[in-house]
């Protein structure tokens, strides 16, 4: 038993006996943390910014305008579409989602603050496509001027419900404002790093920005929700076979369709790649450097009879220990940090997101280090007496 | 024929190729040391001190003949068998580098017996005491950075000694110290390999230090040269100067 733990006891001594060494290398193994972890907050962030509403859709699948490439802006749908999509067996509901982005007036306590800018989605209440209210209620008919606003418009707007709002939009001949009275809430429920503002499918085409005097209602797209959804690829084939003129897509492929979003998503994946690769490289750096002064002590132990697994065993305790500390060094400033953030900047902390970096965090060691374990693990006890063989 | 001796070796050789001409870095070596007697092995650089020395802990495989200790053969022993017998068989001092440089001079001692499982509190007692043999009682939690030279060598002979293996082997101890303080520790040396009753073998170029040993074994080219039996003759070389 005891000499099983004696590489521990040597791994443990060294680390406490130089204390500030070891402490530097954890530290800043804890400032690659706080970045790894930052990256992520941001990527989850800005694509929560970006894909929340389409994510968090009660459907199975949008429908599309034939040969949109999947981009919702360029997707047009006539209303009677919805009705014809209804009709395919295995539907069990649609429900229209019609794409805009207008300005809200800020009240007049707050006069200098610029307009805030949402998103104007029109929907139908109890329909795919309407958002989950978490307080309120919903719209009380198709045409009423009522919205349900996402929670940041609240918080923006220093409002709550039963408050009205001023919503700006450019009708051509210029900005005109139209006054709804929110009637629900929602949250978690962002378009294109904008907060949402819900409408009334037939309010949000009298509000939405109109370029010329003719201008017919048309849908963006079709939230679908099947009876199975087991047979999402069937009916993703039998929709476009039995409406004409559309395309299909499900809710991952549509938000990942959605404008920059996988660009962005990549270049933060990247940028965290590399900065996990530097934290490897300065970890492997750091202990090959140790490993190269330890050589003559690393010979006399084996010469003394330390066997090759003590002396790996030592190395690599060593590098889990300090790869630990700093780890959890970076997670904890990371707390401290993220917690003193203004809400408005786009990072969030989610759990599965901030497990997978730590998890990757806890290898950069043991990788960076390998050499260094290796190159000692192979140190001749020779040494010791000056020689080799 | 190697019957009583603790250590003994038999036309042993070690061979290495140099320029593709073979020669012999130790040459045939025949000896026998018993336990409780301290030996000397002298000669000019690359003569094959330290490759015989090599051999006799097993770090280094012979061309050909034994080394025999405590009636073990070490040619018959597999690679790990070799480890475990120089932890608890053999005892080591260096010329350099031969403490732990962030343990102690006890942690240092101590680190022998945990290397072979036996650190209890009786021992550790055991280990306090052989420092304090050693002079060292008020260096026992100096790291190697805060002790002299002769401190650490001092250390190591305790670290040699602690684990009460068959033979103890010293190469070069005093090289890097000055003439009083290699004495001192050669004295102590000699005194505690006869009073454990180890055999002990230390490889010196400062003739001199051979006053304390029993027997002084001469090398020249890989050949024992002479071997010095007697105290007369053993004096008269030491008088000679340091080496
Ligand atoms: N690995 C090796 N390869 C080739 N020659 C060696 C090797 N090790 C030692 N020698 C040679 O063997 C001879 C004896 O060396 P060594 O035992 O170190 O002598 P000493 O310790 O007496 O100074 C020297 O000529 C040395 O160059
Ligand atoms: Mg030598």
């Amino acid at each position: 038993m005891q000499k099983l733990l004696t590489p521990l006891y040597l791994a443990q001594m060294e680390v406490l006996r130089n204390k500030v060494r070891f402490f530097l290398i954890s530290l800043l193994i804890a400032l690659i943390t706080l970045l790894v972890l930052f990256i992520a907050a941001l990527a989850e962030g800005l694509g929560g910014g970006n894909r929340e509403y389409i994510s968090k859709l009660d459907a199975d699948l949008l429908v599309y305008k034939a040969d949109s490439d999947l981009l919702i802006a360029a997707s047009r749908l006539p209303r009677s579409v919805m009705n014809q999509v209804r009709r395919v067996p295995g539907v069990r509901a649609v429900g229209p989602i019609a794409v805009s982005n207008a300005a809200i007036d800020t009240p007049l306590e707050t006069p200098d603050a610029d307009p805030l800018r949402v998103a104007l989605l029109g929907v139908e209440a109890g329909l795919p496509g309407a958002p989950p209210i978490i307080s309120g209620s919903p719209f009380s008919t198709n045409r009423a001027p009522e919205a349900v606003v996402e929670r940041r418009v609240i918080q923006r707007l220093g409002i709550k419900v039963g408050d009205r709002i001023s919503i700006r939009t450019d009708q051509g001949s210029g900005d005109e404002t139209f006054e709804v009275l929110v009637v629900g809430l929602s949250d978690g429920q962002q378009y294109g790093l904008a907060p949402v503002v819900f409408l009334p499918l037939l309010t949000w085409d009298r509000v939405r920005s109109k370029t010329g005097p003719n201008s017919p209602l048309n849908l963006n797209l079709i939230a679908v929700q099947l009876e199975d959804p087991n047979d999402l690829a069937a009916m993703k084939a039998l929709i476009p076979a039995q409406v004409k003129d559309v395309e299909m897509a499900g809710i991952r492929e549509a938000y990942e369709a959605l404008p920059g979003y996988k660009e962005q998503q990549s270049t933060l994946d990247t940028q965290r790649f590399f900065t996990l690769i530097i934290g490897v490289l300065v970890i492997g750096g750091f202990f090959q450097i140790q490993a190269l002064q330890k050589v003559p002590q690393v010979g006399m132990l084996k010469a003394i009879g330390a066997a090759n697994w003590m002396v790996a065993v030592a190395a690599i305790a060593q590098i889990i220990l300090v790869t630990v500390i700093g780890v959890l060094l970076g997670g904890a400033a990371t707390l401290l940090l993220a917690s003193t953030l203004p809400p408005g900047i786009p990072i969030v902390f989610t759990g599965q997101a901030a497990v997978a970096a730590i998890v990757s965090l806890l290898f950069i060691g043991p990788i960076g280090g390998a050499i260094s374990i290796r190159y000692a693990a192979r140190i001749e006890p020779l040494k010791a007496l000056g020689m080799s063989s | 024929m190697n019957e009583g001796f603790a250590l003994s070796t038999e036309s042993l050789v070690k061979s290495y190729e140099l320029d593709g001409q073979k020669f012999n870095a130790v040459n045939s070596i025949s000896l026998a040391v018993t336990a409780g007697e301290f030996v000397g092995l002298v000669g000019p650089s690359g003569s094959g001190k330290t490759t015989l020395l090599a051999m006799l802990s097993a770090l280094l495989t012979p061309t050909t003949g034994k080394v025999i200790i405590d009636g073990t053969n070490l040619s018959d022993m597999s690679d790990k068998q070799r480890v475990e017998f120089r932890r608890k068989r053999v005892g080591f001092t260096f010329q350099a580098n031969n403490l732990i440089p962030y343990l102690t001079a006890l942690e240092n001692v101590e680190l022998m017996l945990r290397l072979n499982g036996e650190l209890t509190a009786a021992v550790r007692t055991r280990s306090r005491d052989l420092l304090a043999r050693l002079g060292l009682a008020a260096r026992l939690h100096n790291l190697p950075s805060q002790m002299s030279g002769g401190q650490q060598q001092r250390v190591a002979i305790a670290r040699a000694l602690i684990h009460n293996p068959a033979v103890v082997l010293a190469d070069e101890p005093t090289a890097s110290l000055d003439t009083e303080r290699a004495h001192q520790v050669v004295e102590t040396f000699a005194q505690l390999i006869h009073e454990h009753k180890r055999a002990g073998v230390i490889v010196t170029h400062d003739l001199r230090m051979i006053t304390y040993t029993d027997r002084v074994i001469q090398m020249r080219d890989g050949d024992v040269a002479r071997i010095y039996t007697s105290r007369a003759e053993i004096r008269e070389l030491a008088a000679s100067g340091p080496g």
